[in-house]
């Protein structure tokens, strides 16, 4: 969903013709590098899997450890592979969505990716003001990132975000973002901004500092996590009940029938809709907590202070 | 003696899952309270109902964490932990031995 860094701009409108040859074959090359990410990862899953039976409830597998690393050993997860794939196949998504852009949108893909880029404008200007425009891009990726991460369990990868080391990783990257919106106000404020609104909150300030990354991490990895639990544990339940009711009868038994039907009703609340939801709530509190770090009364106040200093500057340049 | 030590071990594991999971009872009070209040607004105000739900379901996510800690702890307490303190065990015998 990160469209805008493509532009919309007119500049690949002249190189190649909308249904001409070429156009197609770079149309299927997009698509191929949509698919085969996630293709590769499902490859890999088949690959590295042990047999197993029975409930089977463990994290990301662990594909590779690379030894020699200062602090421990490099591993390399399925949640990282998959996150990967799911980053390059959206790659693919925004390449396919901004092809063969023209000034005047004519095909469905011009529309949709001018719709998504004009909700996500929108979004962040309602919920940050104008002066964070330019955060779109990020939040854009954020939510996309997320959503399609939550979503790939619907093809079988284990989802990235029900690993927490791939949110926190997310979470560090909004704390950052949130102390450096802060630090603009100058360290000074910054530093003191611990001790209000009496000195005696410092240590209670500098627990919910570092809360907030760790609150946001946990937050979108336990809904993911438990969903999958959940379905699993359920999952498991329907086959060895059917197994039970089934197991006499000489073909059908060996089929788990009570496993249709209802994990899938389940997969659509825990998968589909949890993840979506948690993807919009991701992106929702970074846009409060970056907007909220840096209010807009401290700003106008800051930029007052600078225009007194400066004019004070000029006057004294003057009078030298 | 390790086959009593275990059975503690894994009896505790399970209550304290259970234990972990009254965190649940917090954002149940809290999530109802936010959908009545909010049940009650689309009463007053129907033509706001799409700003109301939207705005009660980002709240109810936020409200569900506390919810979410705990359920992390009991999968945890329940598929995690029994294996990491069994392996304690083992080597705490072993060392004794």
């Amino acid at each position: 969903m990160t469209e805008k860094k493509e532009g919309i701009g007119p500049a690949e409108a002249g190189k190649a013709g909308v249904g001409s040859a070429r156009f197609r074959w770079v149309d299927r090359g997009l698509i191929a590098l949509m698919v085969l990410p996630l293709v590769c990862c499902l490859v890999l899953k088949v690959l590295f899997k042990p047999e197993s039976q029975g409930v089977d409830i463990s994290g990301a597998m662990i594909y590779l450890t690379i030894p020699g690393f200062p602090l421990q050993d490099l591993v390399i997860t399925e949640s990282q592979i998959n996150s990967w794939g799911i980053m390059i196949s959206l790659l693919g998504l925004c390449l396919y969505l901004t092809h063969g852009l023209t000034e005047r949108a004519e095909t469905k893909r011009q529309l949709a990716a001018e719709w998504i880029v004009e909700k996500c404008e929108n979004l962040v200007t309602v919920n940050m003001g104008e002066r964070f425009a330019g955060y779109e891009y990020l939040i854009a990726a954020i939510m996309g990132l997320s959503a399609f991460s939550s979503l790939s369990c619907l093809i079988g990868l284990f989802a990235p975000t029900g690993d927490v080391n791939i949110t926190a990783g997310w979470a560090v990257l909004v704390f950052v973002l949130y102390t450096y919106t802060k630090l603009q106000g100058g360290v000074l404020n910054y530093l003191k901004g611990f001790t209000e609104p009496i000195p005696v909150f410092t240590p209670m300030n500098f627990i919910s500092e570092f809360s907030l990354p760790i609150s946001m991490a946990f937050r979108h990895y336990g809904n993911v996590m438990s969903g999958a639990v959940i379905s699993v544990l359920i999952g498991t339940a329907l086959r060895s009940l059917s197994k039970m009711l089934l197991g006499g009868i000489p073909v059908i038994g060996n089929i788990p029938l009570l496993q249709i039907g209802l994990p899938a009703i389940l997969s659509l609340y825990f998968d589909v809709f949890s993840g979506l939801m948690q993807a919009f709530i991701f992106a929702m509190l970074t846009m409060m907590n970056v907007a909220g770090a840096f209010p807009q009364e401290a700003w106008e106040k800051r930029q007052a202070k600078k225009a007194i200093r400066r004019q004070r500057a000029d006057m004294a340049r003057a009078e030298a | 003696m390790v086959e009593l030590a275990m059975g503690i071990m894994l009896g505790l594991c399970g209550v304290g899952a259970g234990i972990a999971l009254i965190a649940g009872i917090g954002p149940g009070i809290g999530e109802g309270q936010a959908v009545a209040a909010a049940c009650e607004a689309i009463g007053r105000q129907p033509e706001a109902k799409s700003d109301v739900t939207s705005t009660m379901v980002m709240g109810c996510a936020i409200a569900e964490t506390t919810g979410l800690y705990g359920l992390i702890i009991g999968i945890l307490l329940i598929f995690v932990a029994p294996g990491i303190f069994s392996g304690v065990l083992r080597e705490t015998v072993l060392a004794l031995k």
